[in-house]
């Protein structure tokens, strides 16, 4: 061992072989380097490029604009509204669908018969494709379909309503569609953290007189903060992107009712061939989810090591 | 039973016992219930016709109407995307694996300046999804002439895949001892040879992790075909979906026909492979 090591060490002093060591590892790290570079990091540094010109994507790259793209962006009203919409999915996503996740997994962290099996059934729309989900979704809620067959047999309301073509009903029901594709994600995830805490803790508030109500308000919770963060984290970035799901059911409609950024920037860019002030809203959105980012690794980051430093 | 032996048993703990399981199961199971009602949905609708969907969508068809499924399953359409579907996930998986675990193998096990600035680099990929880069992605696949290919949908899937396979791959390939490399380094092996002789085979359930997530992601990516692929005869699932339900928009046994079709492989494939998506996710995005 050590003579391995000190003719290692020897070795690593003859510059040739320290150029051969670079060789090597450059060999590993270039392949995946390069593909990521030409398709991940290139891409987005051309949106950035482009959202400086007025371009339809097939002429030459000449008529430049500064930045008169992000103002027309900001100024307009379409655009503020898709803001909006990505906010309040946000919002909802908080305040329903990660409060439910949580409670899922709570019920399914103890051992039972059958929790395997449900655990399957909740995590399986996370890997069913957001187009098949968008369309059995649009069957399922266009007027006289199954929702509405629902609801008139629970005697909520009549048996006609067209949830994704009314504009004050569309929102609530693409995120009832993303509620039901997604909490499993965050189920999965909250149960794999909830699983990481000692059963003696919750044994020990049990033996100090605590209800179990208590035990998971004062030590279940608490110690599960960081994956409530990830979770919470993951769940706003998915709701800034939405993209796919609303594309296929509602196309941002109707009347813009359920733009998103995402579909906005899409339509504007793709379908409009304003390639310039759709790459002007892309980098609006890789700046949003960047600055998130950033705040997330200070906030998130900095709580978790504190955290480990407790009961490391 | 640890919990018995901290609370003696007395009955009204029984009973609240009791009633808080009877909650927990009425909910479990309505969740279960609103999670499979549109898959059965789905499958049953195939089989019925338009009139009987629109006169009663819940219960059994009566009668049972095959032609849906048999129309989509003898027309062109549905084969070919199937192939090209699967044909676009392999090239995905395996440009996605092998590139991912020569690069997370020196990410993991060699020291060399600004090794942690390109894992950093790397794991910001994981914010981005493909859709927000979009349009520049449209033009570099047409200037490099992979418009309307296979490998112009696979290249960018698997570069958008790396940041997540080399965020599961790196903590498993340094937790495999420094001593198994020595010894292979005194049996002649070079650093090429304990990678592919060594490594990899040890490395296994993490590899079956990775590619299986870059399957799934491959399967139900829509937005680069939708862009990317022009004929018809390059279409994968998703993108032939969307463009058959546009179609027949009125016909809507045959789109749910169509439909299951898809889903049906894609829940086998996750029944089988359940443990690495949900293992592989979790540590995935604690890690990220």
């Amino acid at each position: 061992m050590t003579s391995i090591s000190s003719a290692r060490a020897r070795a690593r002093r003859l510059p040739s072989n320290r150029l051969r060591t670079w060789a090597g590892i450059a060999l590993f790290l270039l392949p995946a380097f390069a593909l990521y570079v030409l398709f991940v990091i290139y891409p987005i540094a051309q949106a950035a490029r482009f959202s400086l010109y007025d371009w339809n994507g097939l002429e030459p790259l000449t008529d430049f604009v500064g930045l008169a793209n992000f103002e027309r962006a900001l100024a307009d009203p379409v655009f503020r509204g898709a803001i909006t919409h990505n906010a309040l999915i946000v919002v909802l996503s908080l305040v329903i669908q990660i409060p439910f996740a949580l409670a899922l997994a709570l019920m399914l962290n103890r051992r039972f018969r059958g929790r395997g099996l449900l655990r399957l059934v909740f995590f399986a729309p996370y890997v069913i494709a957001e187009v098949i989900t968008a369309i059995v979704a649009t069957l399922i809620l266009q007027p006289n379909g199954l929702a509405d067959h629902f609801m008139t047999a629970i005697g909520l309301g009549d048996a006609y309503h067209p949830w994704l073509a009314d504009p004050d009903t569309v929102l609530w029901a693409l995120f009832f569609i993303i509620t039901w594709k997604y909490f499993g994600f965050h189920m999965i995830l909250l149960l794999a953290g909830l699983q990481g805490i000692p059963r003696e803790l919750e044994e020990a508030a049990a033996i100090d007189g605590a209800s179990r109500r208590q035990a998971i308000r004062y030590v279940t919770l608490p110690l599960l903060g960081p994956t409530i963060r990830v979770s919470v984290f993951l769940s706003i970035i998915g709701a800034i992107q939405l993209f796919d799901l609303v594309w296929v059911t509602t196309r941002g409609g109707p009347v813009n009712a359920s733009n998103t950024m995402a579909v906005y920037m899409f339509d504007r860019g793709f379908v409009r061939f304003q390639f310039g002030y759709g790459s002007a809203v892309a980098v609006i959105l890789f700046v949003l989810c960047f600055v998130l980012a950033l705040a997330y690794q200070r906030w998130v980051l900095r709580r978790d090591t504190e955290g480990a430093t407790t009961y490391g | 039973m640890a919990d018995s032996a901290v609370a003696p048993r007395s009955p009204a703990t029984r009973v609240s016992r009791l009633a808080g399981s009877i909650v927990r199961w009425v909910v479990l199971l309505a969740v279960a219930t609103v999670i499979l009602i549109p898959v059965a949905y789905a499958v049953l609708g195939g089989f019925r016709n338009a009139a009987q969907l629109a006169a009663n969508p819940v219960g059994l068809p009566d009668p049972w109407i095959w032609s849906n499924y048999i129309d989509s399953l003898t027309g062109p359409s549905f084969w070919v995307q199937l192939r090209n579907s699967i044909l676009v996930a392999a090239i995905t998986t395996t440009i996605v694996v092998l590139f991912g675990s020569l690069a997370a193998f020196v990410l993991a096990r060699r020291r060399f300046r600004g090794r942690e600035i390109t894992y950093t680099v790397f794991t910001l990929g994981l914010l981005f999804p493909a859709t927000v880069a979009i349009l520049p992605l449209i033009i570099l696949v047409r200037d490099l002439g992979l418009q309307d290919t296979p490998l112009g949908i696979a290249l960018p899937q698997a570069a958008f895949g790396l940041p997540l396979t080399i965020i599961i791959l790196r903590p498993f390939f340094r937790s495999i001892p420094t001593e198994l490399e020595d010894a292979a380094a005194i049996d002649g092996c070079g650093q090429l040879g304990f990678f592919f002789r060594i490594l990899l085979p040890l490395s296994r359930p993490a590899l079956a992790t990775v590619a299986v997530l870059a399957i799934v992601s491959s399967w139900n990516q829509f937005v680069l075909p939708l862009v990317m692929l022009s004929s018809e005869s390059n279409w994968t699932l998703p993108l032939g979906l969307t463009n058959f339900s546009t179609q027949y928009t009125t016909d809507t046994a045959r789109i749910l026909a169509y439909t299951s079709l898809a889903l049906i492989p894609a829940l086998a494939f996750y029944v089988v492979a359940e443990r690495q998506i949900v293992g592989g996710l979790a540590a995935g995005s604690v890690k990220g």
